[in-house]
């Protein structure tokens, strides 16, 4: 195996990615245990989010990239930055939750100052309040890019076709990277029986969106996929559909028990035997790695799990902006 | 002497010189026609959008992620239903993020019977609407406060539903928005000239806008428009102006009638209200919307529940049928929605109700 990417980047890439792992593995035994009442997130998703992550431009204002995230994001995130232990109070609905202090499911992020839109666990609306940020960005010497992600089971509303007219029309074609994780399945609905097409990103051809089908299972194969397509919407700013053919490692969420899923290929496995087949780690290394983000992990859950829980007197905080408290 | 449509037209084009307004779309909304209603006609930053209302929609809150200051126009309010899990969305955007986002845009569409535009030209939007917590909603019942409840949402950081009282978006205006020219006829005719697209080629034309001033009008205050000391009612949109006309014509039967504007239906102004029940003892809340879960029974709600032992007569409320649609023969209109005549005799009727 012969990597294209510098060791020191692969390394972070492998470490980013066991890090994802252990966080969505420490949410779902927290679910599990009672911590939090619903998992729904990404692991089978790290070898295509992960790249992403790590080449996004980061934060606040149209001169950085805008994410419309789905729940599976939370490689991404991490990549970007995020903490770890943000997440689990998410997933605990504690105070301190700083994506939606106790309001939300786990993995529904929303990060203001990087350009992160709240996820919503709407299916596919994400692809709709892009196309604002889209606008947004067409305006001359801007910068940055319009990012949104969802599901392949997701295409099939009609608001995956709405992205796909809005961003591409002659008057004001939108600089949108427009993702879809096709990882085969809409929680028990096989997606083979719900699309006559051979892939997602075809339906580009329709409105000449420049498309591609990649395997992001692959962490090289996706992250220059991603740069290549980046580098398009950035530079000319107009759409592009890039479909990633990813595993679904753990089901679709609780609502199909959350159990480890044997027999999708787990992209983790893969760059592992490949890094060290290329001698870039050790097992011994990889190893080291995934316990100590084990025990950090633990530690944070039980540094959760102490942490207080939002007053019920906040209820009507925030329905409008700046505002707190009953206001009618 | 502007009509109310001008008016919009007048603020959406002072929010492009003076409030950033940058983008303002939606069916047909761009030149040459400039909108079903021609609310955008002349303005520099309107454009066409797809057929496509769910796009316009998100659009609109992906532009207030983006603090780009954004009016988007849905041509019918009968066309907006299939939105709704997005006005959901773009209502809790602020609150699902505790108090992380700021969500600012403003969406307009027009409302109501009143024209004659059958099944799906009539829909009323504001009992729905105000079931969806997050937005502010206004209704004006004038050209003058068409434009500056217009300029009080595009200087809001909140998502705004600016409801168009469609029977009323061709009603001159009887107060002056400062700037334009003179209520007189000529005025008019002045104003028309300056920005109304002429008929035929309109390539080459463009606006000539007054040097409009901001009235300062603030959402959530309503305004009396009629004052009285032995019933209270309040409304909004075009049922401000049936009510006056009633309330004048009762007037000469010595019946004293209080009608209040609501102006903003969320969050609405709760202390005019009160001070007025508290005052005339009775009250009747008019609006077009069916009757069923009607914005109207919460404001009863809310007044039986703090007002029960000042009220002389029950409270009622007059609004539209609770049928799927508006029916086109002038008379299953009327039948339909609330009638100068259902005013007048629920005023007799409770002004003679005695405790």
């Amino acid at each position: 195996m012969k990597f294209k990417l510098e060791p020191k980047k692969l390394i972070q890439i492998h470490d980013l990615m066991i890090k994802s792992r252990v966080l969505e593995e420490r949410l779902i035994r927290m679910y599990k245990q009672n911590d939090g009442y619903f998992w729904i997130g990404g692991p089978g998703e790290e070898a295509f989010s992960v790249p992403l992550g790590l080449q996004v431009n980061k934060g606040m204002g149209l001169d950085h990239d805008f994410l419309h995230l789905h729940y599976r994001s939370s490689p991404i995130m991490l990549s970007m930055g995020a903490e770890p232990i943000d997440s689990m109070r998410q997933m605990k609905n504690v105070a301190s939750d700083p994506y939606s202090g106790g309001r939300n499911f786990a993995n529904h992020y929303s990060k203001r100052e990087w350009n992160v839109v709240p996820v919503t666990s709407t299916i596919e609306t994400q692809y709709l309040t892009a196309i604002g940020t889209g606008i947004a960005q067409t305006k001359k010497g801007c910068k940055g890019i319009t990012i949104v992600n969802g599901g392949d089971s997701g295409t099939a509303e009609g608001d995956f076709a709405s992205a796909l007219v809005w961003s591409s029309r002659p008057m004001m074609p939108l600089p949108m990277l427009m993702i879809v994780t096709n990882n085969g399945m809409g929680i028990s609905t096989p997606y083979c029986n719900q699309f006559g097409g051979d892939t997602i990103s075809a339906r580009g051809n329709a409105f000449k969106i420049k498309n591609q089908t990649i395997n992001g299972n692959d962490v090289e194969e996706s992250y220059f996929a991603i740069q290549a397509a980046m580098k398009y919407v950035r530079e000319e700013r107009k759409p592009f559909l890039l479909e990633a053919k990813v595993s679904r490692l753990y089901g679709h969420s609780s609502a199909s028990g959350a159990n480890f899923v044997p027999g999708d290929v787990d992209s983790l496995d893969v760059f592992e035997k490949q890094l060290e087949e290329a001698k870039i780690l050790t097992r011994a290394q990889m190893e080291k790695v995934r316990e100590n983000y084990n025990s950090q992990m633990q530690e944070q859950a039980k540094q959760v799990k102490v942490e207080p829980m939002p007053s019920g007197d906040t209820i009507y905080d925030h329905v409008y902006y700046g505002q707190k408290g009953r206001y009618w | 002497m502007a009509t109310m449509v001008q008016a919009i037209r007048m603020a959406l084009h002072y929010g492009e010189q003076n409030l950033g307004v940058e983008h303002i779309f939606g069916e047909d909304v761009g030149p040459p026609l400039g909108g079903a209603f021609t609310a955008t006609q002349g303005l520099t930053k309107n454009w066409h959008s797809p057929l496509d209302e769910r796009g316009i929609v998100g659009a609109a809150i992906g532009l207030g992620f983006a603090n780009v200051r954004c009016v988007a126009e849905i041509q019918f309010c009968d066309y907006i239903f299939n939105t709704i899990d997005l006005l959901k969305l773009g209502g809790m955007s602020t609150w699902a993020t505790n108090g992380d986002w700021p969500s600012p845009f403003t969406i307009m569409t027009p409302v109501g019977a009143g024209i004659r535009g059958s099944i799906y030209h009539s829909h009323s939007f504001d009992a729905m609407m105000t079931h969806i917590p997050g937005f502010k909603i206004v209704m004006p019942s004038n050209a003058l406060d068409a434009f500056g409840l217009m300029l009080a949402c595009l200087k809001d950081q909140n998502p705004t539903m600016y409801l168009m009282p469609k029977a009323l978006l061709r009603v001159d205006g009887d107060e002056q928005i400062q700037g334009e020219p003179p209520l007189t006829p000529e005025g008019k005719k002045q104003l028309k000239e300056m920005i109304d697209a002429p008929l035929g080629d309109r390539s080459q034309w463009k606006a000539k806008w007054p040097n409009l001033v901001d009235p300062n009008i603030e959402l959530s205050k309503g305004k009396i428009v009629h004052e009285g000391n032995q019933v209270t009612v309040v409304t909004y949109g075009r049922h401000v102006l049936i009510a006056r006309d009633v309330a004048r014509e009762l007037a000469k039967e010595g019946i004293s009638v209080e009608v209040i504007d609501l102006r903003t239906l969320w969050p609405y102004d709760w202390s005019m209200i009160s001070k007025s029940i508290s005052k005339t003892k009775r009250v009747i809340f008019v609006n077009e919307d069916t009757e069923v879960t009607n914005f109207g029974e919460h404001l009863l709600r809310r007044t039986v529940e703090e007002h029960f032992y000042d009220l002389h007569a029950r409270p009622r409320l007059i609004a539209g049928a609770f049928v799927p649609g508006i029916g086109l023969s002038d008379n299953l209109e009327s039948a339909s929605v609330p009638q100068a005549s259902d005013i007048m005799n629920a005023c007799r009727e409770i002004v003679a109700e005695q405790p």
